[in-house]
């Protein structure tokens, strides 16, 4: 497939807006504002099947059509969710550094999509770099009239304003970025009322990641029916990023139709090109920290789109996978993984402020070889008294993955873990 | 795990914003509707300052933005890169997410540890280090990944490590 998100990523002066124009840039804008409504933005995103790059795969034109007719009076906000967090995602870091005013045009024919006039950026913190480049690429769209008070000549006013994160992987919650926007702890809150009702200083709000925002400027551009094509089936469309990590002999983003089975991104040529030293795949993370685990045999026919990790049990997430070689120590990684969680529980629902920071504590003893054989289905107990419901968000349902797939599929490695730590002669198998 | 954030501690002194970071907060509240949406760039504003957050900078924040001070302590514990406390001059940040772990991280970790004689939090007596764990910067296709102060430096290992700290150390 032509690159269609990533056709800039590494030309010469690929931030600067001269080569974005010169490669058609803001074309999608201008044809936005100055030959077709609002509502026509909207059906051509509903009709291209885009679901959401974040991690949920909602569908990103439905989501704009939560919005009330009538808002009262009040304005309408979009948030670009640029917090990127999920630990093994690497995509909108990519985005934003390599090719910033493709999600700054993104942003803008989106907003006028929604009928927004103050868009935000969302960008987590540690993305230095990240915000300064988007700073300056918005001072150059505003600079040629692309932003401001009439875009292009077309009398409707978008501004666009990154506004930097502190440090919280919570806040890549809608909600809790919601929140965090509003100058709070990012603590996410209870839905009903869906942010589209009632969000941001309490007005419609639509939260959209950087990559779905970036492919609108495509759909605008090339249209719905082009866009549908690409990808496996017509509820898995469009050119998909993927963020391959782990024990691969190429790691990097790679950009593919959605779909793309799993088998190929480790070891094809024009991706991951198979696992460093030659070693066996032990386990994949299809999805991010929050993403259930696979075994080298889930592999083998695992398409990476929405519906078909689900099949395997797991999630594409935010496609961030990351591969384990048969050297993992599983019970090791589960731990790291537990860890994340625990220090990120924003702490607002008891079996989430309670329950991650104990499945760290008892996972930390079995790695160390301190375990109890009961330990194992402990963790399964705990894990079944955190999620499905019990807690406002999902965290807890994400904290929860990791440890139910590596139990579920290595518990193996588990048991060998307490069995050889209890007994002398296999002292030094602690990790 | 590995942030400056537990506690506000006080700086013995009042905090008055210069000038310039003055001006620079008013340009802020003109990008948001409400005051309080000002708090976490304001919040970069006074740790641009003075480099942390003492709790009398935290005051005058909550001064300027019309907001509690136990709001404005709020919001300061729950983010991770607000420096509660003095840093060095170069923040040390190692990955330790799941691609960066199994990719080493560990090793960077303690031979940081060893090498600056510090823990986690723990900043170099003569002031030119503070080394912390971050979690997924989003480097994970250059793993071990790490950042200082605002710069990435990825991918890492122990040798890259060692000419980078040699680099810090005749710098400051």
């Amino acid at each position: 497939m032509e690159p269609v998100l990533t056709a800039r990523v590494g030309k010469r002066d690929s931030r600067s807006i001269e080569t974005y124009l010169a490669d058609g840039g803001y074309a999608a804008l201008r044809k936005a504002v100055t030959t077709m409504t609002p509502e026509q933005v909207t059906e051509e995103v509903k009709k291209s099947g885009l679901r959401g790059r974040g991690g949920a795969g909602f569908p990103c034109g439905m989501k704009w059509g939560y919005i009330p007719k009538d808002t009262g009076g009040k304005p309408i906000y979009l948030l670009c969710n640029a917090d990127e967090s999920e630990p093994g995602t690497f995509k909108d870091r990519l985005l934003m550094e390599e090719d910033p005013h493709q999600v700054i045009e993104g942003v803008a024919v989106s907003a006028y999509a929604i009928k927004c006039q103050l868009a935000y950026i969302y960008i987590r913190g540690e993305f230095w770099d990240g915000a300064r480049i988007l700073d300056a690429a918005i001072a150059e769209a505003k600079a040629k009239g692309f932003l401001g008070k009439n875009v292009m000549g077309s009398g409707r006013e978008i501004e666009i304003v990154v506004h930097r994160g502190a440090g919280a992987y919570i806040c890549g919650e809608e909600t809790g970025l919601i929140e965090s926007l509003e100058g709070k702890r990012g603590q996410p809150r209870i839905k009903p009322p869906f942010p589209a009702v009632y969000g941001v200083f309490g007005c419609p709000t639509i939260v959209n990641n950087v990559e779905t925002l970036a492919c609108v400027v495509h759909i605008v551009n090339r249209g719905a029916e082009w866009f549908s094509k690409i990808g496996r089936n017509e509820k898995n469309t469009g050119p998909k990023l993927y963020c391959l990590s782990g024990h691969v002999n190429r790691p990097g983003v790679y950009e593919a139709p959605m779909g793309l089975p799993l088998k190929e991104l480790i070891f094809g040529d024009a991706y991951g090109q198979g696992m460093k030293g030659g070693k066996k795949v032990k386990a994949v993370i299809p999805g991010g920290a929050s993403a259930a685990m696979l075994t080298a045999a889930d592999i083998e026919d695992c398409p990476l789109d929405f519906d078909g990790v689900a099949a395997k049990g797991s999630m594409l997430g935010s496609a961030a996978i990351v591969v384990m070689n048969e050297d993992t120590d599983i019970v090791d990684a589960a731990t790291n993984l537990a860890k994340f969680f625990a220090h990120e529980s924003c702490g607002q629902c008891t079996p989430c402020r309670e329950g991650v920071p104990w499945l760290y504590k008892v996972l930390l003893r079995i790695n160390a070889g301190e375990g109890r054989e009961e330990d194992i289905d402990l963790l399964l107990r705990i894990s079944n008294q955190m999620a499905n419901g019990m807690t406002i968000c999902v965290f807890a349902d994400a904290a929860i993955a990791p440890v139910l797939s590596s139990i579920g599929k290595f518990r193996d490695e588990f048991v060998a873990r307490v069995r050889a730590g209890r007994a002398p002669a296999a002292a030094g198998v602690s990790a | 795990m590995s942030h400056l954030r537990y506690s506000l501690t006080s700086a013995g002194e009042p905090a008055v914003f210069p000038p310039d970071a003055l001006k620079k907060i008013d340009a802020i509240l003109a990008l948001y509707p409400t005051k309080q949406a000002a708090l976490l760039p304001v919040l970069w504003v006074a740790q641009e300052t003075w480099g942390w957050i003492s709790r009398e900078a935290a005051e005058e924040v909550a001064r300027i933005l019309e907001l509690s001070p136990a709001h404005v302590d709020g919001v300061l514990t729950f983010y991770t890169m607000y420096h509660l406390r003095p840093v060095g001059r170069h923040v040390l940040q190692i990955c330790t997410s799941i691609s960066c772990h199994i990719g080493g991280a560990g090793k960077l970790l303690d031979h940081c540890r060893k090498r600056l004689g510090i823990g986690l939090e723990e900043t170099t007596p003569d002031g030119k280090f503070t080394l912390l764990e971050v979690e997924c910067i989003a480097g994970c296709d250059r793993a071990p990944s790490m950042q200082v102060n605002d710069a990435y430096h990825e991918p890492m290992d122990v040798a890259k490590l060692d000419a980078l700290l040699d680099r810090l150390s005749r710098e400051a």
